[in-house]
C-alpha cells in the first residue's frame, strides 16, 4: 500500500508527453492509488483492530503479564508454553475449569445446533407456502427476537424463569411443580440415569479428562443450562428460518407438481426434493450455528455468571473471567486460542462429515450479510 | 404466474381442501408457535407497567392491573442517575459507527468490486481471512490494542474499534458486481475523477443496499454488548447494553425488580423495533438474498 502511494511523485516528476499511450497509463496509475486510497481506512481499521490483537494476544498467552503496564514493557517475560500447560496437561483449578467449560459448551452445541436447525427449516416451509395466509405476519413474528439485544432478551427470559415466573407459573396448572431454574446445577441425563435407577459406576467417577470425571461429562446439561438452551434456539430459528426461505423459493414449481402428479407423499418430496435442494443453505446453517454456539457469551455473563456449580461455564466467559476477573492475562489469552483451535476443529470436522463442495470464500459470502443482521459482524449466538 | 404455476397452487389449494383438519392443524400450530415469539414480548411490555408486587402476583398476564410509570421513573435512581447518559452513549455509539461504516465500507467495497489495482486480490483475501475469526475470541486482543493505543475509557475507544467490519465490505463489494459498470465508465468518460465518480453516480444508485446497511449496522452497534462491554470501565462511558446489562449481573442480579428490568428492556427494544417494522422489507430481503445461488 505504501509503495503504491509511494511512487506517485516519482510518476508525476516524469514529463508529460500527451499521448494516447502515456494517458492510458496514467489513469491506470489514477485507478490503481483510488484503489488504495478507498481501501485504506478499512485496511487500517482491519489491520489495527483485528490482526495486531491477535499477534500481541499470542503474545501474552505465552507471558506472565499481569495487566500493569504494557505488554512489551521490560518486566514482561516469556513463560514459553506454562500457561497452556496450566490448561491442558497440569492437574489444578485452572485446567479442571476449563475442562468443565468445554463440557457445558458442548452440550449447549449438541443441544442447540440440531434444534435450532429443525425449527428453522420446519418454520421456513411452513411460511414459504403460498397458499398460507398472513405468511408476513408469522415471519415477522419468528424473525422480531433476532434483531432484540441480547441483554433485553436475557432479561426477559430472567422473569420467564424465575421462581415464581411464569414458566413455572404455567407449570404450576399442569400440576407440575417447577424447578429452581438458575440454581439448579443437575444434568438432563445425569437426572433421566438417576430416574431409571442407575448410578455412576466407580470407574467413571474415579477418571475423567481435563480434571473433570467421566461422571460428570456424562452428567448432560444442567437444568440452568436448559434455560441458556432454549433462549438460544428462541432467538435464532427465526434468523436461520430467513436464510433458508430464498432456498426454498427457489425450488422449481415444475418439480413439485411433477413429484405431486407422480403420487408422492409430502413426506418423500421433502426427502426426494427439498433436501437435496436446500443443502448449500442447510450445510450454511449448520456451520454458523456451530460456530455461533461455540461463542455464547453474552447469555452467560448476564444470567448465570457460569453458575450453578460451574454447570453454564462457556470458554469464552471463562477467558473473560480469566483475564478481566482475575488479571491472570496469559491464561485468559490462552483459552481465547484454545477456543478459536476448538471452533476450527470443529468445522472441519463439519465440513469433512457433510463433504461440500463450495469454497470457503463462497459459505463466508453467503453468510456476511446474515451475520451483520446479528449484530456487530460477530457471528450469531 | 406460468400456467405451470397456476395449476401448481391449485394443487395446493386442492391439497389444502381435500384435508380441511389437516389445514386447520397447521394453522393451530403456526399461531401457536406464533404465540411463543411474541408472547415474551408482550409481557416484556406489560410488566414495565406493572406494580413490583403486581408483577409477581400475576405474572402470568401481560396486561397490567394497575398501571404505573414507576418502572420507567426508578430507573434513574436505580442506575445512579446515569441512565439517560447511558442512552446519550447509544445514540452517539451507534450514530457514529453506523456513519463510518456506511462510508468505509461502501468505498472498500467500490474499490474491490471495480477499480483495478495491484494488490487486489490479497486485500480481499485478508478480509475473508478476518472474517472467519470468531468475534469473542477477539475480546482480550481488542483489549490490549485499545489500552496500546491510548483509547481505552474514553469515546475513540468505544466507537473506532466497531469501525473495522469486514462482512459490511464484502456486502457493498457484491452489490457493486451485481450492477452494471456502464453508466460509471460513461460518467468516467466524461471526465469525471474517480471519487467525483463515486460520490454522485455510484452511491445513488446503491441506496437500497446502502439502506441495508445502515440498519443492519445501527441494528449491530445498538445491540452490541460484548465489544463494547471490554472498551472502557468507567459507569458514564457505559451504552444502555453494558450500563443495563452490568447492573443486572451486579446490584440488581439478586433483587427481582421486574417492573424496572423489563422497563430498561422496552427502552432498549424500541428504536429497533421501529426501525425494523419500518424498513423491514430491506432487511427481510438482505437475509433472503444471502443464499442465492
Amino acid at each position: 500500500m505504501a509503495t503504491e502511494q509511494l511512487e506517485l511523485p516519482a510518476e508525476r516528476r516524469v514529463p508529460g508527453t500527451p499521448g494516447t499511450r502515456r494517458r492510458g497509463h496514467r489513469a491506470r496509475r489514477r485507478e490503481a492509488v483510488a484503489g488504495w486510497l478507498f481501501t485504506a481506512p478499512a485496511i487500517v481499521a482491519l489491520i489495527v483492530f483485528l490482526v495486531v490483537p491477535i499477534i500481541m494476544a499470542a503474545w501474552v498467552s505465552i507471558s506472565d503479564w499481569s495487566g500493569i503496564g504494557g505488554p512489551f514493557s521490560s518486566g514482561v517475560h516469556s513463560v514459553g508454553a506454562a500457561n497452556y500447560a496450566a490448561l491442558l496437561t497440569r492437574p489444578g483449578l485452572a485446567q479442571q475449569q476449563l475442562g468443565l467449560s468445554i463440557r457445558d459448551n458442548l452440550y449447549y452445541v449438541l443441544f442447540v445446533v440440531p434444534l435450532q436447525t429443525v425449527l428453522a427449516l420446519l418454520l421456513a416451509i411452513v411460511v414459504s407456502r403460498k397458499a398460507l395466509r398472513g405468511r408476513g405476519f408469522f415471519r415477522t413474528a419468528f424473525y422480531f427476537p433476532s434483531v432484540t439485544s441480547s441483554v433485553a432478551v436475557s432479561m426477559i427470559f430472567l422473569f420467564l424463569f424465575a421462581d415464581s415466573g411464569v414458566i413455572n407459573g404455567a407449570l404450576g396448572y399442569l400440576g407440575v411443580h417447577g424447578p429452581n431454574w438458575f440454581s439448579d446445577p443437575n444434568g438432563l441425563l445425569q437426572m433421566i440415569a438417576h430416574g431409571l435407577g442407575i448410578g455412576a459406576p466407580s470407574a467413571l467417577t474415579h477418571h475423567g479428562l481435563l480434571g473433570v470425571p467421566w461422571s460428570q461429562w456424562l452428567a448432560g446439561p444442567s437444568v440452568a443450562m436448559c434455560t441458556l438452551i432454549v433462549l438460544a434456539i428462541w432467538t435464532t430459528s427465526g434468523t436461520f428460518m430467513l436464510l433458508f426461505l430464498p432456498a426454498l423459493y427457489n425450488i422449481s414449481e415444475q418439480i413439485e407438481e411433477a413429484a405431486i402428479v407422480d403420487g408422492a407423499g409430502p413426506w418423500t418430496r421433502f426427502r426426494r426434493i427439498t433436501l437435496p435442494l436446500i443443502r448449500p443453505a442447510l450445510f450454511l446453517v449448520l456451520t454458523l450455528g456451530l460456530i455461533g454456539t461455540w461463542q455464547v457469551f453474552d447469555q452467560v455473563f448476564l444470567i448465570t455468571q457460569g453458575n450453578p456449580v460451574n454447570t453454564t461455564l462457556t470458554p469464552a466467559y471463562l477467558a473473560y473471567q480469566t483475564s478481566f476477573g482475575n488479571a491472570q492475562w496469559g491464561q485468559g489469552a490462552a483459552i481465547a486460542f484454545i477456543l478459536f483451535g476448538i471452533i476450527v476443529v470443529f468445522t472441519v470436522v463439519q465440513r469433512l462429515i457433510l463433504r461440500e463442495r463450495g469454497s470457503l470464500t463462497k459459505a463466508l459470502g453467503q453468510s456476511a450479510r446474515f451475520r451483520h443482521a446479528r449484530g456487530d459482524g460477530g457471528w450469531p449466538q | 404466474m406460468s400456467r405451470a404455476a397456476v395449476s401448481w397452487a391449485a394443487g395446493r389449494r386442492m391439497a389444502g381442501r381435500r384435508n380441511p383438519w389437516m389445514r386447520a392443524g397447521l394453522y393451530f400450530t403456526l399461531l401457536v408457535f406464533a404465540f411463543l415469539y411474541i408472547y415474551p414480548f408482550l409481557l416484556e411490555l406489560g410488566t414495565a407497567f406493572k406494580t413490583e408486587t403486581g408483577a409477581v402476583n400475576s405474572a402470568v398476564n401481560p396486561i397490567p392491573h394497575n398501571w404505573v410509570v414507576t418502572g420507567f421513573s426508578t430507573l434513574n435512581e436505580f442506575s445512579n442517575g446515569y441512565f439517560p447518559l447511558w442512552a446519550l452513549n447509544s445514540v452517539v455509539v451507534a450514530v457514529f459507527v453506523t456513519a463510518g461504516r456506511v462510508l468505509f465500507d461502501s468505498m472498500a467495497g467500490y474499490a474491490l468490486a471495480r477499480l483495478r489495482f495491484r494488490g487486489r486480490g490479497g486485500v480481499f483475501a485478508a478480509i475473508i481471512a478476518v472474517m472467519a475469526v470468531p468475534g469473542v475470541v477477539l475480546l482480550i486482543p481488542k483489549f490490549l490494542v485499545i489500552r496500546t493505543l491510548g483509547i481505552y475509557d474514553n469515546y475513540g475507544g468505544l466507537i473506532i474499534p466497531l469501525l473495522a467490519d469486514a462482512a459490511g465490505v464484502f456486502i457493498m463489494k457484491q452489490f457493486f458486481e451485481s450492477i452494471p459498470p456502464s453508466i460509471e465508465e460513461a460518467a468516467h468518460i466524461d471526465g469525471a475523477g474517480t471519487f467525483r465518480t463515486f460520490w454522485s453516480v455510484v452511491l445513488p444508485m446503491a441506496r437500497p443496499a446502502l439502506i441495508a446497511l445502515t440498519i443492519l449496522s445501527f441494528q449491530g452497534s445498538w445491540n452490541d454488548f460484548a465489544d463494547i462491554l471490554i472498551t472502557h470501565q468507567s459507569e458514564s462511558l457505559d451504552t444502555l447494553t453494558t450500563g443495563v446489562g452490568r447492573l443486572v449481573s451486579g446490584a440488581l442480579g439478586a433483587a427481582t425488580q421486574y417492573p424496572l428490568r423489563m422497563a430498561a428492556a422496552v427502552i432498549m427494544t424500541v428504536p429497533v423495533a421501529v426501525i425494523f417494522f419500518v424498513f423491514q422489507k430491506y432487511i427481510m430481503r438482505t437475509g433472503e438474498g444471502a443464499v442465492k445461488e
